[in-house]
């Protein structure tokens, strides 16, 4: 494999602690070296930025709930196709673009991984297609394990060896990553036509409550030693009043202590939280609670969080939150589709409008905004947009625009029709910080990485890790003149390399690269009973076999990137 | 005002998507400048002036522009579209889009028109000498956001759909119209000044539908509501008033619920 080095670049790298020090970077058959030889082919990166790429920990990029959302709204199309270009595919789409838009999007900005948030099991195999199809990313996938059958009826007798192995089976049948939690127990109970709306609304016929669910998935999740941790949307998302039971979820982590060999530090990811630190109690007082939430974060180092801002965007909501789309159709008029998956979980689609004229809109987008600007530790708040929820994640440039140029914050604020009301439910107005270039790669590099428990393979520029380096034109020794300019340098790199390879130049796509899919194999400890139970459940009450479950083969998997979990100990 | 005269020369083999034949694209334009504008053929990038001759130049601005069509354009889709100010006059019949998102000016159509005619129109004027196809003046496929303004004049029939989803705007048939009429819509006026088929006013919201001639079958949620004594477009007569659609959801005003109205000549 060739040779490549970028020279002259002003680094940014927290995982060596390089703090834009002009610095060459090296690299050799994919990874980064610390010298290469003198035919090495020869980047300049003279008066810009060098990052390692950048890692998503959570957006809706593929499967079912993804491809329903392109399906029922072809608007969504309307005028934002592109034709064949060059390396390019056709693509389509503004909030939920084509499998082909979403890769190159994602490498034009400088991403190398992404992580699809919510898998729902049962339709792992259409997962992993989309997956298949997206370019030059490496993508993993969140299974949902929140109001899982299985997971209920081992959970209400606290078995957590059993939990354990059954998550660890479904993570390989699934080719799943992470343990992800929705709406824990609501969703099932959307069933019954109920929610869970507080950690101890009892899940109906199967008599547990969120509480119960969340600490038996912590402890599971240890228990196996993953990768990462419990990734969890609590209950009762996007309600007025909502911080409260976000607070309660997190206090059932208090105490509960990471064991895994990942160097990852958190047991419970707390996910676009923008849309859990609402106070209230109706879209009158509507207010932020950031506040409140970024003050128990900062304390309690077991908690990761990632921001989930809201860009004023027209988008497509999507959600395994099966009630909460009911009760937003209801609040917007437009379109729902909702599906049940049988024994695992539900989803909704709705789309959305986040108008700067409306001030619930406004206020969202200043908690999204307060959140990243009040957690102390830039490596445990990460930059979302919850892709698609709250913004599709082409805004990522205009929200690091916000976050990094107070100016930029001032000119959106006095935009809106409700400024004064804005002022009055939020502090964004009193906050003076200004997110720099190395705590910029922090939330979007470092911090991610290891949270996810990649922090040995990306998010950082050291000697031995994956060679993904991001160089956009942003030269940091100069004031930012107009603060467009950042969202412009980080809309389309410079150059991106991803696993070695060059694939963007001057913004454009040169190589479709060699996208993986990442996923996590845990050896467990072998368990009959759980093994029994699986097939029981498959004869009894699933549409379909096992033997027609698992994701596996090329078809679904062709360029697999496992990481080995040993938990027979 | 300058003119523009665009005469088909070389009929296209596949459908023309000429979304360029509008005055803000021609505006500032000579004619071998519009000759360039591009279009597609089936899925083929091409130019204009492939397929027109091109005489006169364009004005300063899109107010300036009048654009004439002549030839055989009824293979050419979105003339019209997006136009926000001058005149365009076609001689002819065309196809679908015609004025498609415009937003204001002057288009009239001398002869038939294809489906989706003013898709989301926002502003201007439309008229259609001959007849116009399906969905005329509703919004595109999965929107929900249809006609919020402008006027369409139909001096022929219409097709089915017509104003689905409709905001704003008011929409004139002289003649009859096909099933589905106003559905969905949350706004806006149609006037049928010959006879409607059925399903009038399904799913509407708020808005108002005029009938002059018969209805063939009555949406049943439809609820007669008296009779009222009105001048529409010129004529006074006493119509049936009915409200609905029942099984609708309904925005209160004033604490009074707003219905959809639909009325019918007696």
């Amino acid at each position: 494999m060739s040779e490549l080095i970028i020279k002259n670049g002003y680094v940014f790298d927290p995982v060596q602690g390089i703090k834009g020090d002009k610095k060459d970077i090296c690299i050799k058959d994919g990874k980064i070296v610390d010298k290469v030889g003198s035919s090495a082919k020869v980047i300049d990166a003279k008066d810009k930025t060098v990052m390692a790429g950048a890692v998503e920990i959570h957006a809706h990029v593929a499967g079912p709930k993804v491809n329903l959302g392109r399906i029922y709204r072809p608007e969504d199309k309307l005028f934002s196709c592109t034709p064949t270009k060059g390396m390019e595919r056709m693509g389509g789409g503004a909030s939920i673009p084509t499998t082909f838009k979403t890769g190159y999007e994602y490498a034009k900005m400088g991403f190398a991984v992404a992580m699809e948030a919510a898998m729902p099991p049962l339709f792992s195999r259409h997962v992993h297609e989309e997956i298949r199809d997206t370019p030059i990313i490496d993508e993993g996938a969140f299974p949902v394990f929140g109001n899982n059958w299985f997971v209920l009826e081992y959970l209400k007798n606290q078995e957590i060896e059993n939990t354990a192995a059954y998550c660890a089976w479904l993570l390989k049948v699934t080719k799943g990553y992470a343990i992800k939690v929705v709406n824990p127990g609501g969703t099932e109970a959307w069933g019954w036509g109920l929610n869970c709306l507080t950690v101890n609304d009892p899940v109906p016929y199967f008599d547990i409550t969120p509480a119960e669910i969340v600490k038996g998935l912590i402890e599971a999740n240890e228990y196996l030693g993953l990768p990462h941790s419990m990734h969890i949307h609590p209950n009762n998302l996007g309600n007025p009043g909502c911080y409260e039971t976000t607070l309660d979820t997190m206090k059932i982590a208090q105490g509960i202590k990471p064991k895994n060999k990942f160097g990852r530090e958190q047991v419970l990811h707390l996910t676009h939280t923008q849309f859990h630190s609402y106070g209230g109690t109706n879209w009158g007082d509507f207010e932020s609670k950031a506040k409140e939430i970024t003050d128990f974060v900062n304390k309690n180092k077991n908690i990761t969080i990632d921001t989930g801002n809201v860009t004023l965007d027209e988008t497509t909501t999507m959600t395994a939150d099966g009630p909460f789309e009911h009760h937003l159709t209801g609040l917007n008029h437009l379109k729902w589709a909702n599906c049940d998956v049988e024994l695992e979980t539900a989803a909704g689609v709705v789309p959305y409008i986040y108008s700067p004229s409306i001030s619930v809109c406004a206020i969202q987008w200043a908690i999204g905004l307060e959140i990243a600007l009040m957690m102390k530790d830039p490596m445990r708040c990460y930059i979302t947009t919850d892709h698609p929820n709250a913004g599709p994640f082409t805004r990522y440039p205009r929200v690091y625009k916000w976050l990094m140029s107070e100016k930029a914050r001032k000119a959106q604020i006095d935009s809106f029709k409700h400024k004064d009301k804005v002022l009055s439910q939020t502090v964004i107005g009193t906050l003076d910080r200004e997110i720099s270039l190395y705590e910029l790669a922090q939330m979007t590099r470092a911090g991610p990485a290891k949270s996810l428990g990649l922090a040995a393979m990306c998010g950082g520029l050291k000697p031995g890790m994956d060679a993904d380096v991001a160089i956009y034109n942003i030269n940091p020794d100069k004031p930012v003149a107009n603060p467009d300019d950042i969202e412009k340098a980080f809309s389309r790199c410079a150059a991106f390399i991803k696993s070695g390879v060059q694939v963007v130049s001057n913004g454009e796509i040169v190589n479709n690269g060699n996208k993986r899919t990442l996923w996590v194999n845990v050896k467990a400890k072998e368990n009959p009973q759980v093994m029994r139970d699986i097939n029981e459940k498959f004869v009894k009450y699933y549409s379909m076999t096992q033997a027609n479950y698992e994701a596996l083969g090329h078809h679904f998997v062709p360029n697999p990137y496992a990481i080995e979990v040993d938990a027979t100990n | 005002m300058e003119t523009v005269t665009i005469t088909m020369k070389n009929a296209p083999a596949l459908y023309l998507e000429a979304d360029t034949i509008s005055p803000d694209a021609f505006a500032g334009k000579s004619a071998t400048q519009i000759a360039e504008l591009p279009v597609f053929e089936g899925n083929s990038p091409s130019t204009l002036g492939k397929y027109f001759e091109i005489s006169g130049s364009a004005g300063a601005t899109a107010a300036d522009t009048k654009i004439v069509v002549r030839g055989d354009v009824k293979k050419v889709k979105y003339i019209g579209f997006k136009m926000t100010a001058g005149e365009v006059v076609i001689e002819g019949s065309t196809d679908q889009y015609v004025g498609a998102w415009m937003k204001g000016g002057k288009l009239t159509a001398k002869g038939d028109v294809g489906a989706f005619a003013a898709t989301a129109m926002k502003g201007g004027e439309l008229i259609i000498e001959g007849n116009a196809g399906n969905y005329l003046g509703a919004a595109y496929r999965g929107d929900w956001r249809g006609m919020s303004g402008g006027k369409i004049l139909v001096k022929g029939n219409a097709g089915s759909d017509i104003g689905m989803y409709m905001l704003g705007g008011e929409i004139v048939v002289n003649g009859n119209t096909d099933v589905h009429v106003m559905t969905h819509a949350e706004g806006g006026k149609t006037i049928i000044k010959g006879n409607a088929a059925s399903k009038i006013g399904g799913q509407m919201v708020e808005g108002t539908i005029f009938v002059f001639g018969s209805i063939d079958v009555m949406m049943p949620g439809f609820k007669p509501d008296g009779e009222v004594e009105l001048e529409v477009d010129g004529t006074k007569a006493k119509f049936a008033r009915f409200i609905g659609d029942m099984g609708e959801r309904h925005k209160k005003k004033k604490g009074i619920i707003v219905y959809g109205n639909l009325y019918k000549k007696i």
